[in-house]
């Protein structure tokens, strides 16, 4: 006998138990399949405990540049366990939460693997136990994603990590190669750097964070610099040599080869999707390079079958999950819904200092035919920022100089991650120039920042 | 507050007029309905009354201008007690005018220059051709693009870019907000009526010039059929009568002046409140003509024509002949919001007795209109103009109203519609006459 729903969702990250709320909302009779974890990477592994890593290496930075506000403090010390077992109460603190929602929202949970068996129909599994067969008309998957392995960097947890064990050391590394400068592999190269490990970045692209606006790397890549990290771009890691307690990284660049001697290595390279192992081949959904295809609306090619999330392709953000969840749902409800523009999807790094974004870089502006206005405005002019300490940092925004339509918004330094969303609801609610520019900014704030940015590309910055 | 005074657009498709007459000079005390100026259209030539009260501050456009541009401010209005010196604060820019410098192509120091578009203590305020127009406001005021639409400001400014109408653009936004999206769509498909790229294409072979095709909307195609029914199927007569307004007018003003901003009764509302006590007194003619029986009514719920963007509509005011002039005069104008917003229930706009169609804003003397079946009678309502008439021997200037009643000779015959207009004559020559007509609740 199987159990029916409307309604199976199987991963519980933030696209899945995001699905399954709205979906029970809007009167669905809903189940949630969840082998690991419910909250996924995200809340688990992801987004919620790095930045609670990366909070405490903040703390860490400050106690070593505490004269600057006036005061001193001999012999500082942190305890790597502590720190490590902070940021994981915060991540069971916020599992025990959503199993909470789930509760209160009806959904039924259940702890297993899910596998496809033809269309609307899964199995549930457990260490080969068998769980529960389910049957429903719609059927969400939201598997998420796994860090990618490369030949050539072979990942053991020990000496060669990826972001699980990056997350939860047992010591404190005094040197690493950090390989990938994308939003993962930047923060794990902040966090130790900020601890005292002498940390080297390597990235094959030509510039760090190489999906930011190519001004905004610099300025990130500079900034690194002067902290102390090493930065090496254009470069590739050709292989490892590895030792009892260390590891030689040999790195290519511009043709040569560099060996250098370090304590561990966190692969930060990409991501591949979870398609395995759930049944697709019994259906007509289509794979392409580890992600599912889907069409606008989440739709795979098999009817009553859908994808969200990491396992549906870029960008991996919880939020893009989320929402894509909700898009999904509501459109399988009947309600009028609109596909996600990407194009609003903010992107945030909260390296140090913090790189934020929304919408097209310059060059893709003007790759896409756009006749472009560009607004700057940096920290140093700013007085909050001055206040705060935090003078480096800019505020970036690119104009359609045609219809004043805000394009792309980028931002560096500190706290942009918390400000960005002010020009995501510019861009969902469509806004031009004008409505920015007769927008009041409160004062003293990081904020101004983002006025000024906008009044700059029109020629009209009062501060510089 | 100073009143700025713009140039009236006499009929939807107006753009610009020649102000051939100024009645009033700077410095003339000017009543509500005061002769103000007369506007030539290449159509016809029309006079412009004053809406609101005061001093006529400052006349910005000079007598004979040709080629006035619909909104511009053609003159100021000072109200009572007030200063000549405010006129020099007041940003007398044309509002068209602003948005086209503001607009992206223009240089940045230019756009600096431009003042701000609202500027505190004045308000904007457009005139209108003759008296009938408050109750009908809405058909009167031809809005910019630019007013009153739901629109992002993205949208706004794709349409702008593009010369696109966007008021025709269909919105699938939150709420039916048009998008980005939604002018991007409109302007791919031709029937987005994209002028711009109209204007392009070539003339046909029989040298019909390019359009901007529309497809017809439900409501379009049930008038179209409807009206072409009426007209084909109903013996159609029509009795014209002239009525003088002078005391309609001051018992009006005198009302609103009371009112002190409660109510507006509109000239329209009287008209609706006499043709309802009229078929009281004239059961008659508030008749229905079945195949098996003619119905003779027992209540005056007459139905308004109202003009909106997706066709006419006319929302009823049900059992009119037992409401205070004041209670019809809010009902109306709640009926005609809900009209332009496309937000009326089926039972506020189907069935009624009879029919009221007025033109005089538009400053139509007098016109046909077309039964409106099943009901038996349609009234079509005029302008008001000032006529020279000999009264008791000496000359007088009254202002008279033409109304003709177009009736359904099946079922209402050439003496009984008479007798209607008589009575209707009566309450809208002696207002009074109308008992309730102060009782507002
Ligand atoms: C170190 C790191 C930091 C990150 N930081 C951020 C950040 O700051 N901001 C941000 O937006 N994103 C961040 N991300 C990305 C973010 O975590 C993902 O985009 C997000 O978790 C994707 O959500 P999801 O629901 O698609 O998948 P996941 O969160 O991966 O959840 C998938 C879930 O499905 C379960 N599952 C898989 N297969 C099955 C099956 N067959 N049956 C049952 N259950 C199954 C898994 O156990 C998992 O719980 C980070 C990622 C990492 C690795």
């Amino acid at each position: 006998m199987s159990d029916k729903f409307d309604l199976v969702v199987v991963g519980g990250g933030p696209g899945g138990y995001v699905a399954a709320i709205r979906a029970s909302q809007l009167g669905m009779s809903v189940a949630l399949v969840e082998g690991e974890h419910l909250g996924g990477i995200c809340l688990n592994w992801g987004c919620i405990p790095t930045k609670a890593l990366l909070k405490t290496s903040e703390i860490n930075h400050l106690l070593h540049n505490l004269d600057q506000y006036g005061f001193t403090a001999k012999e500082t010390s942190f305890d790597l366990k502590k720190l490590v077992s902070r940021s994981r109460g915060v991540a069971e603190k916020l599992s025990g939460g959503i199993s909470h929602l789930l509760k209160k929202n009806k959904v039924k949970v259940y702890d297993g693997f899910g596998r496809l068996n033809g269309p609307g129909k899964l199995k549930v599994e457990k260490n080969d136990k068998r769980i529960a067969d389910l049957e429903a008309k719609h059927i969400i998957l939201a598997t998420g994603a796994r860090a990618r392995k490369l030949p050539n960097l072979e990942v053991d947890e020990k000496l060669v990590w990826t972001y699980k064990k990056a997350m939860t050391p047992d010591e404190m590394p005094k040197s690493l190669v950090v390989v990938g400068s994308g939003a993962i592999g930047i923060e794990f190269a902040s966090f130790y750097h900020n601890l005292g490990a002498e940390v080297t970045v390597v990235e094959v692209m030509d510039r760090v964070m190489p999906v930011e606006d190519v001004e905004i790397s610099a300025m990130a890549q500079k900034s690194f610099e002067n902290q102390g990290m090493k930065i090496m771009t254009s470069a590739m890691v050709k292989g490892l040599n590895k030792g009892k307690n260390d590891v030689e990284v040999i790195i290519e660049k511009d043709g040569k080869e560099t060996k250098l001697k370090v304590d561990r290595v966190i692969s930060a390279v990409g991501i591949v999707g979870n398609v395995e192992n759930i049944g697709l081949e019994t259906t007509a959904v289509k794979v392409d390079r580890s992600h599912i295809v889907i069409d606008q609306y989440c739709q795979t090619d098999e009817p009553g079958i859908y994808a969200i999330g990491d396992v549906a392709g870029a960008p991996w953000l919880a939020h893009k999950a989320s929402h894509e969840g909700i898009i999904c749902v509501e459109k399988i409800a009947g309600l009028d819904v609109h596909p996600m523009n990407t194009l609003n999807i903010p992107g945030c790094t909260y390296c140090m200092p913090q790189v934020a974004s929304v919408g097209l870089t310059e060059q893709k502006a003007i790759d896409a035919g756009y006749d472009i206005k560009v607004g700057r405005f940096p920290f140093m002019a700013n007085g909050k920022a001055i206040a705060l300490g935090e003078e480096e940092g800019m505020v970036k925004t690119i104009f359609d100089a045609k219809t004043g339509e805000l394009l792309g918004a980028h931002m560096i330094g500190a706290e942009v991650t918390e400000m960005i969303q002010g020009y995501v609801v510019g861009k969902t609610l469509e806004t031009t120039e004008k409505e920015l520019m007769h927008t009041i900014f409160p004062h003293p704030t990081l904020s101004e920042m983002m006025h000024e940015s906008v009044l700059d590309a029109y020629d009209k910055a009062i501060h510089i | 507050m100073a009143i700025k005074i713009l140039m009236p657009a006499l009929s939807p498709t107006m753009t610009e007029g020649n102000l051939v007459k100024w009645h009033k000079k700077e410095g003339d005390k000017v009543g509500a309905g005061d002769l103000l100026a007369e506007i030539e259209t290449d159509k016809a030539t029309m006079e412009v009354e004053a809406i609101d009260e005061g001093v006529l501050g400052k006349v910005l456009i000079a007598e004979g201008t040709e080629n006035v541009k619909v909104n511009a401010i053609i003159a100021v209005l000072l109200e009572d007690g007030e200063d000549a010196s405010v006129i020099d604060k007041m940003d007398l820019s044309e509002p068209k005018e602003k948005i086209a410098e503001e607009s992206p192509s223009a240089d940045a120091p230019k756009k600096e220059a431009a003042p701000a578009q609202q500027s505190g203590g004045t308000t904007g305020v457009q005139i209108q051709a003759p008296p009938m127009s408050e109750g009908n406001e809405y058909e009167g005021r031809v809005s910019g693009p630019k007013e009153g639409v739901f629109a992002t400001p993205l949208a706004k400014a794709l349409a702008e870019e593009n010369d696109l109408l966007i008021d025709a653009v269909i919105g699938t936004g939150p709420n039916g907000r048009i998008t980005k999206e939604d002018v991007e769509m409109a302007l791919q498909t031709t029937g987005g009526a994209n002028l711009k790229a109209a204007l392009a294409l070539p003339r046909d072979d029989y040298g019909m010039p390019p359009y901007v095709p529309e497809k017809n909307s439900n409501v379009r195609k049930v008038i179209a059929k409807r009206l072409t029914e009426s007209k084909l199927m109903i013996p159609h007569f029509y009795l014209t009568v002239e009525c003088e307004l002078d005391g309609l007018l001051a018992l009006r003003k005198s009302m609103n002046d009371k009112a002190e901003g409660a109510y507006k009764v509109s000239v329209n509302d009287f008209v609706i409140k006499a043709s309802a006590k009229a078929l009281k007194d004239v059961p008659a003619a508030n008749v229905a003509w079945t195949e098996g029986e003619i119905r003779q009514y027992v209540t005056s719920d007459i139905s308004v024509a109202v003009a909106t963007d997706g066709g006419l509509i006319t929302p009823i005011l049900k059992s009119a002949e037992a409401k205070s002039l004041v209670t019809l005069s809010k009902e109306m104008k709640e009926l005609a919001g809900k009209a332009r917003a496309g937000t009326l229930k089926p039972h506020e706009f189907q069935g009624g007795t009879f029919s009221i169609s007025n033109l005089g804003m538009f400053g139509i003397k007098n016109f046909q209109a077309i039964v409106n079946p099943p009901q038996g009678a349609i009234l079509a309502v005029g302008a008001g103009e000032e006529k020279l008439v000999m009264k008791n021997g000496n000359p007088a200037t009254v202002t008279v109203m033409s109304v003709t009643l177009s009736v359904d000779h099946r079922c209402i015959d050439g003496a009984v519609g008479a007798q209607f207009l008589a009575a209707f004559k009566n309450y809208i020559e002696n207002p009074t006459s109308m008992y309730d007509l102060a009782r507002t609740a």
